[in-house]
């Protein structure tokens, strides 16, 4: 879902707008969790990119946050806004009231203030899941490659689109019960070597990597990672078709 | 201070950084990559349109091949291109397609029968052969003669990065994160590894290592308005120039992305032109037409990118309350295409602009967005000056772009100088110069200089602060080491620089606190930036011609006689405010295609003496040898295979070659 803009006020005057930033570090063992507030005149077109890196020009050299892109792709920036998880940097101010809260994504390991350790957990989960093509043998790259309907080549983008932000987990209610459970990041991957004809893994293989409580049978359908996607991945309709199949290796 | 040991240390973890570790581990090598931020954020997943490789599998892509790729990158380069390493690139950038395509990536697809297309504004129907149903198909970008850019969607760099990053993992290659490497340990003659420091809580580590490579991307952010990350300040091609011995090439080579979203500076991509997206004025009227009658909207970056701002300068820009802009047409691509071929197009101007590109056009304006400059290796990506040392990818300045850059060649670059440079570094390892003899107080005096020099920062009372220095920095690269340049404004911009590098050593820090501490980082990263700043615009000032993305208003002309040569800078020493500048000549005598016309942008150059007796001795040999065969032609005009690590050899298939 892409939110439509808030109309600009009239006025003409920008808002004051006050960020408040859940904080800590981590490094300090006086530093103890706590909300700080910071004002900022709001400019047209500012995104929480912008907004951030403002306050830590003039105000708190030392706020801790990560962007990358700045353009939605790279999945560096995802954040707590007003509680809900989103990329920071394509979050435009206009969208928010003039005031809101601003968290590090739970679930990940807190690296200080809104940076969180999300390249821990990813790397962690592609060496579990393995999420790669698995086939024998080197290409030969002297030959024609080989063929693939583009539909298929199509579908599988369609599913490799995941920026890995973390969002999905951080939405996820089985998430918070379960330190293991993979998420819809791990089972989008599993959807989506599934869907490619280059691995050569069968569903036996995959019910060995996603097959239990950690796995796909761990979903509660709650869906938290359905809505909160910032790519709009189809993860309620992958995981369902997903949990079916495996479902029925299991019998 | 710890140490760590590996056999190859690969500095960044974008594309290029990866693909060249995966080469030297698939070897039997130890590799450890550092990252700045988890590798599959770096910035090649911003890549968005594709990679060129002349697979020749489209209908528009027929008759494609090597020879094409190659001299349509010369042209596009201004003839600043190194043509051995274009020649190279050319032949291995269609393994690099069809290596990643057997690896998982999702390339569009070949559909064979009648396909919709917009080109030159009208609505066309190509038909695809049913030969060549299911093969990795192409589109058309700027400056190419054939559609040759094979793609994934618009979100190339991402899936590429994904399956590259992903096969890191599965070779169990170490990628160690949040990691900024802050100098190179060496000895003058050769690099020792890194001292590298710890991001989330600024602890030095000394990594030592057989063979280095920096793979650090370019260092867009010195700019005001750039499509690039913001991680990508050039810290790598910064600490190589620290050493004092390894040069960074063609530093003035900036490049200008034609349509960034204004005033953002988000890149849109050139698929959008390519794929039949038209640049309109204030007065809605396509303009491009009237410049480049041949190639319009798809001449080269470099030239589109000033045609813009002349049309913009001659008062045709529409005007926003941030300032005047262009304006790009989409729309007549429809619905259906931009929601599939032009995906992320579509979301950055929905969250960025909160316009539907299908209905409204796109406000753009030309913003900083590659570097062709960096740090100088030879063909094999081994750098001037240190042995043990490689850098590849846009940090390197190997020359395949020379002065301007095609688009989709980049991404491609990435890949393809990955596995060549990764081979090189596999043979050095395998080598007894591979061998390092390790001196611990070497690497002690190293850590221990870095040591000192946060130390002083973060201890340092100065009057000054990273932020607004930075800020003015940026200001002065964008307005007068832009797009149009001129000797005087590039000399007043020198002389701040220099007033900047002054006081960039007299910062004071307003905070202090255990573990990461942001404003140190910036702190010592504003140095280093401020000197790539001032090898740019030192070189601009001495370039005095135009040629690709440097343009001088006062030298409009493309002087081939006096400057046809790389610019090598060096910064003398850790107290200077310039870099020492020196040229290495480019030998049209050795060149395959001697400089000429590109087919688009100015046709006035200044020719090089022996660009005519050249000339001749091409002809003579295309006639001498003109049934030797294709392989005997260009090992008399320009031999290269000798240079490719053996695997990469082989002449590439290609659909209706004879059985």
């Amino acid at each position: 879902m892409i939110r439509l803009f808030r109309k600009a006020p009239d006025s003409g005057r920008p808002r004051r707008l006050t960020a408040s930033v859940l904080r800590h570090n981590p490094a300090d063992p006086a530093s103890a969790p706590h909300w700080q507030d910071f004002v900022v005149e709001e400019a047209e077109g500012m995104t929480l990119f912008i907004a951030l890196n403002e306050i830590r020009a003039t105000q708190d050299p030392s706020l801790q946050f990560d962007f990358v892109c700045r353009a939605g792709i790279c999945g560096s920036c995802a954040m707590l806004i007003d509680g809900r998880p989103g990329l920071a940097c394509r979050t435009l101010t206009r969208d928010l009231g003039e005031r809101f809260t601003l968290a590090p994504l739970p679930f990940f390991e807190l690296i200080g203030d809104l940076s969180v350790n999300t390249g821990k957990w990813l790397r962690g989960t592609a060496e579990r899941l393995r999420t790669w093509v698995h086939a024998a043998g080197r290409p030969d790259l002297d030959a024609l490659e080989e063929r693939m309907a583009p539909e298929l080549a199509e579908a599988i983008y369609e599913l490799d689109r995941c920026i890995e932000c973390g969002c999905c987990v951080a939405g996820c209610g089985t998430a918070q019960m379960r330190p293991d459970f993979i998420g819809a990041i791990g089972l989008n991957k599993i959807a989506r070597f599934r869907l490619d004809p280059r691995d050569t893994r069968s569903d036996e293989d995959f019910y060995e990597l996603i097959g239990d409580d950690d796995g796909v049978f761990g979903c509660m359908s709650l869906l938290g990672c359905h809505d909160v996607c910032p790519k709009q991945l189809p993860l309620q309709t992958q995981i369902a078709f997903l949990r079916r199949r495996m479902a029925a290796l299991g019998f | 201070m710890e140490i760590i040991h590996t056999d190859v240390l690969v500095i960044g973890g974008g594309l290029a950084g990866l693909r060249a570790a995966l080469a030297a581990r698939q070897r039997g090598h130890e590799v450890v990559v550092l990252s700045l931020v988890p590798a599959k954020r770096s910035h090649s997943a911003a890549a968005q349109g594709g990679m060129q490789a002349s697979l020749g599998n489209s209908a528009k892509g027929a008759g494609d091949d090597e020879d094409v790729h190659f001299a349509d990158t010369v042209r596009g380069s201004d003839w600043g291109a190194d043509q051995e390493v274009a020649r190279m690139f050319v032949h291995v950038a269609p393994k690099a397609v069809r290596e990643l395509a057997a690896w998982g990536v999702p390339w569009n697809r070949v559909r064979s029968g009648p396909n919709d297309a917009i080109i030159d504004g009208r609505k066309v129907s190509i038909d695809e052969p049913a030969a060549a149903h299911g093969l990795i198909t192409a589109r058309d970008f700027g400056g190419t003669r054939k559609w040759r850019t094979c793609y994934v969607s618009d979100g190339t760099g991402h899936a590429m990065l994904y399956v590259v990053g992903d096969r890191a993992v599965a070779e169990g290659i170490a990628v160690h994160e949040r990691m900024e490497a802050v100098s190179l340990i060496h000895d003058g003659a050769r690099c020792h590894g890194a001292i590298v420091r710890r991001l989330t809580d600024g602890r030095l580590f000394a990594y030592v290592a057989r063979a280095t490579c920096i793979a650090t991307g370019g260092f867009g952010r010195i700019y005001k308005v750039s499509t690039n990350a913001v991680i990508n300040e050039g810290i790598g091609a910064a600490i190589a120039l620290d050493t004092g011995v390894v040069p960074l090439a063609n530093m003035e080579a900036v490049q200008f992305h034609p349509t960034a979203i204004f005033p953002a500076g988000i890149l849109v991509t050139e698929g959008c032109r390519g794929d039949g997206g038209l640049l309109r004025d204030a007065a809605a009227h396509r303009f491009m037409p009237d410049y480049e009658p041949e190639k319009k909207e798809l001449a080269s970056r470099d030239v589109v990118a000033r045609r813009m701002e002349a049309h913009i300068r001659a008062g045709h820009g529409a005007t926003s309350r941030w300032g005047e802009h262009l304006w790009l047409d989409i729309t007549l691509l429809g619905e259906r295409h931009i929601a599939g071929r032009l995906r992320e197009v579509k979301e950055i101007c929905q969250h960025f602009l909160g316009i539907d590109p299908a209905r409204q056009w796109i406000p753009v304006r030309p913003a900083q967005h590659y570097s062709m400059g960096g740090i100088r290796t030879d063909a094999l990506g081994r750098a001037y000056g240190l042995d043990g040392l490689f850098a590849c990818g846009e940090a390197a300045c190997w020359d395949l772009h020379g002065f301007n850059r095609l688009g989709g060649n980049s991404v491609a670059e990435t890949v393809v100088a990955g596995m060549i440079v990764g081979e090189a570094i596999a043979d050095f390892c395998a080598s007894e110069r591979g061998e390092l003899t390790v001196s611990t107080a070497l690497i002690r005096a190293a850590h221990d200089r870095a040591a000192a020099e946060f130390a002083g920062l973060a201890a340092g009372l100065g009057a000054e602060s990273a932020a607004p220095l930075l800020a003015r920095m940026q200001s002065i690269m964008t307005e007068r080491v832009g797009i149009v340049r001129h000797g005087d404004a590039l000399q007043s911009a020198v002389d701040e620089l220099q007033q900047l590098i002054l006081r960039s050593r007299r910062l004071g820090l307003r905070s202090s606190r255990p573990g990461a501490n942001p404003e140190l980082t910036a702190a010592w990263r504003l140095q280093k930036m401020l000197k790539l700043a001032q090898c740019v615009a030192a070189g601009a000032l001495q370039r005095t011609e135009s040629r690709g993305a440097h343009y001088r208003e006062d030298y409009p002309r493309r002087d081939d006689a006096g400057w046809l040569k790389r610019t090598l800078a060096r910064w003398p020493a850790a107290d200077a405010t310039q870099p020492e500048i020196g040229y290495e000549a480019l030998d049209v005598r050795r060149m395959e295609l001697p400089p000429g016309w590109r087919g688009y942008g100015a046709r006035d150059a200044i020719e090089h003496p022996d660009t005519a007796p050249r000339q001749a001795e091409i002809e003579r040999l295309r006639a001498e040898l003109a049934g030797a065969g294709r392989d005997a032609l260009q090992d008399a005009l320009l031999p290269f295979r000798h240079r490719l690590p053996p695997q990469l050899r082989g002449a590439n298939a290609r659909l209706g070659d004879p059985a």
